[in-house]
């Protein structure tokens, strides 16, 4: 098979761009294989010595596993809240007739428009005087309020996607709003639920500020705080923090790919005519 | 079984469009009945209220003798099927069958019986276990068509369920319909804008327009004595000819109901009618009762400018001498020529006459031509 010169091209962008996108990540996985003293010494593509005493150090020294944990509790948490809350916001904005829509739509979008670092002062004396401080939910309920509109608008704007004619359809063979909610609607959002759910997930996982701002100590951490503070006074453990930033993107990359299936899915295909 | 009356029925949107005003009408108890009307007449949403699907603003909705003006859809017992069958993508064959028994809560064994005799006098039981996506398009027609039977409810809705099939499909899924009609002796409520699927189905046929009811009759009664020049132009293909002209009294009428003489440009035609309400008609004449014929017995010389060739029949259009346009239907012998001159006659007692300013028709009969 001989390939024309555009899709050498097109296969040549493309090589580029994953090589773009993929050496960060190799280039830390290779380094926190590497000791400490080679890293700057003599700095390869290759690794030359394999170690595993940054993934020893990390564990073993430091418990990164609480941060592990703190960040798994926190993010999801705030996704199975938002997923829930999400989708039923999403299904009244998308499918009921109410005045005041478009408004309700620009405000919830109007949320996430406030930079983050301007709000961390007030929610801080909020959160004090209410003593969750260096709680879940101290660190929960902040990341729900920014990332419940993201969910919001992402599923209002799939859900309208489904035919109208299908609920139309379960109703008048029978069903009440509660059932062609539940077995028409919701089964065939599930591709946009579960995007939506990696990108809440994703978003909680690695949000820095506000986990850096409302807890106190290395019980109520995430890993973004814990990794940021392996920094010590006179030096910097890259191989530690590497080893970390690896483990760290471990959770997002498998569930990314376990949802991959349903994703891609067109699930919705063959409902009507098309 | 039941009846679906519609009394006195206004549905008026917020934005102020009116897509039904004081519409009363009665699918009875076993009978086909077609809407009928051009697109944005408001007969998809007459279905709509009729499955509850849209609430009126005013005037009451029964079936059979309960009324259900404000009951939802799934407590009106009826079936839908719908213009793009609106099957359920993330179920098989099965469940889409099943779904409004066992949304019911009805035994599992009565379902699965039910799902197969209907699947199997639709011929889906080889593909019971696919899924929608993995159907052409005329097993969806079906499977849909299948979802509505199971149920055996009170009545049948249809919401231009042929629209989306090729045209020989189509053809075969009329008559498939219309035997279905007859084996079930079912309620139904068939939405068109194509009227000769509304003249080949129904029982009997209404046709809006903006909402309004324009006339509600067998399709032999529509087609033959339409009641107003709307319905007379919507149903019949190619569309009737229309002539405006005037009407005025013969002096020398002697006979019972006057005389009139009908003038159209160069048409002049003879008419009785019981006193006319207004002098300025229009005269319509189907291109099926307009005769192509040699020139020497013909009334209007007219001169031909386009053939379509049928096989069965060519639609032949020509313009007379005054500019005005006429189409007319003539056997496929002789073929006809672009260009080539010829006379064009009108077959006695087939013209309407309706009145030019309000379009209602006028009970005008014995028409003939006025050189006999």
């Amino acid at each position: 098979m001989t390939l024309r010169p555009q899709r050498w091209a097109f296969g040549a962008a493309l090589a580029l761009l994953v090589l773009f996108t993929l050496f960060p990540f190799y280039w830390a996985m290779v380094a926190s294989f590497t000791p400490d003293a080679a890293l700057f010494r003599e700095p390869s593509l290759w690794p030359r010595t394999i170690i595993l005493d940054h993934y020893r150090a990390l564990f073993v020294e430091r418990d990164f596993l609480t941060p592990i944990r703190n960040s798994l509790v926190v993010a999801g948490t705030t996704t199975v809240f938002c997923l829930v809350v999400g989708t039923l916001a999403a299904y009244a904005l998308a499918r009921l007739d109410f005045k005041g829509k478009p408004a309700i739509m620009a405000f919830i979008l109007a949320v996430t428009m406030f930079p983050q670092i301007s709000i961390v002062s007030p929610l801080y004396l909020l959160l004090r005087s209410l003593r969750l401080i260096d709680t879940y939910p101290g660190l929960i309920m902040p990341y729900m309020t920014f990332a419940m509109p993201l969910t919001v608008w992402i599923l209002t704007g799939s859900i309208r996607q489904i035919p109208r004619d299908l609920e139309e359809a379960a109703h008048v063979d029978g069903a009440s709003r509660r059932q062609s909610f539940t077995k028409i609607l919701l089964p065939l959002a599930v591709p946009s639920i579960a995007t939506t759910g990696i990108l809440t997930f994703i978003y909680c996982w690695n949000e820095f500020l506000f986990a850096l701002s409302f807890t106190l100590g290395p019980e109520r951490q995430t890993v973004p705080v814990a990794i940021a503070l392996f920094r010590g006074q006179y030096q910097v453990p890259w191989g530690q923090i590497l080893a970390a930033a690896v483990v760290a993107t471990a959770p997002v990359a498998v569930m990314v790919l376990g949802f991959q299936r349903r994703i891609v899915q067109g699930l919705t295909a063959g409902a009507v005519k098309g | 079984m039941a009846r679906i009356a519609l009394e006195h029925v206004d549905k008026v949107y917020a934005n102020g469009f009116v897509a039904a005003r004081d519409l009363s009408l009665e699918a009875a108890d076993g009978e086909l009945l077609v809407l009928v009307g051009p697109s944005g007449s408001g007969k998809s949403t007459v279905l709509r209220l009729m499955a509850g699907l849209e609430q009126v603003t005013g005037g009451t909705i029964r079936i059979g003798e309960r009324d259900v003006t404000d009951l939802p859809p799934q407590k009106r017992d009826i079936a839908m099927v719908f213009q793009n069958y609106a099957l359920y993508p993330h179920m098989t064959v099965r469940e889409n069958l099943g779904f409004g028994l066992s949304i019911r809560k009805q035994p599992v064994a009565l379902i699965n019986e039910r799902v197969r005799m209907v699947a199997s006098s639709l011929g889906l039981d080889a593909m019971l276990d696919r899924k929608p996506a993995q159907l052409s398009g005329g097993q969806r027609q079906r499977v849909a068509l299948g979802r509505a039977i199971v149920r055996e409810p009170l009545a049948f809705l249809f919401d231009e369920p042929l629209s989306n099939l090729d045209a020989q499909l189509r053809v075969e899924t009329r008559v498939e319909l219309s035997r279905l009609h007859q084996k079930l002796g079912a309620t139904m409520v068939y939405v068109t804008h194509d009227q000769s699927e509304a003249l080949t189905l129904g029982d009997r046929i209404a046709v809006l327009r903006d909402g309004v009811l324009q006339q509600v009759a067998s399709p032999m009664e529509l087609y033959s004595r339409p009641a107003n020049r709307f319905v007379a132009g919507f149903i019949g293909s190619p569309a009737m000819n229309f002539i405006e002209g005037t009407l005025s009294a013969e002096t020398t009428g002697s006979e019972s109901g006057g005389r009139f003489t009908f003038k159209g440009g160069d048409l002049v035609l003879d008419v009785r009618c019981d006193s006319p309400a207004s002098s300025s008609v229009v005269l319509g004449v189907r291109p099926q009762h307009l005769e192509v014929v040699g020139d020497a017995d013909g009334m209007l010389r007219a001169e031909v400018t386009l053939v379509e060739p049928m096989g069965n029949e060519q639609i032949v259009y020509v313009s007379l001498s005054g500019g005005e346009r006429l189409v007319a239907v003539a056997p496929p012998e002789p073929p006809m020529k672009q260009g080539e001159r010829v006379a064009i006659r009108a077959k006695r007692d087939a013209v309407h006459l309706f009145d030019a300013k309000n379009g209602v028709r006028l009970s005008c009969g014995g028409v003939q031509p006025s050189r006999d």
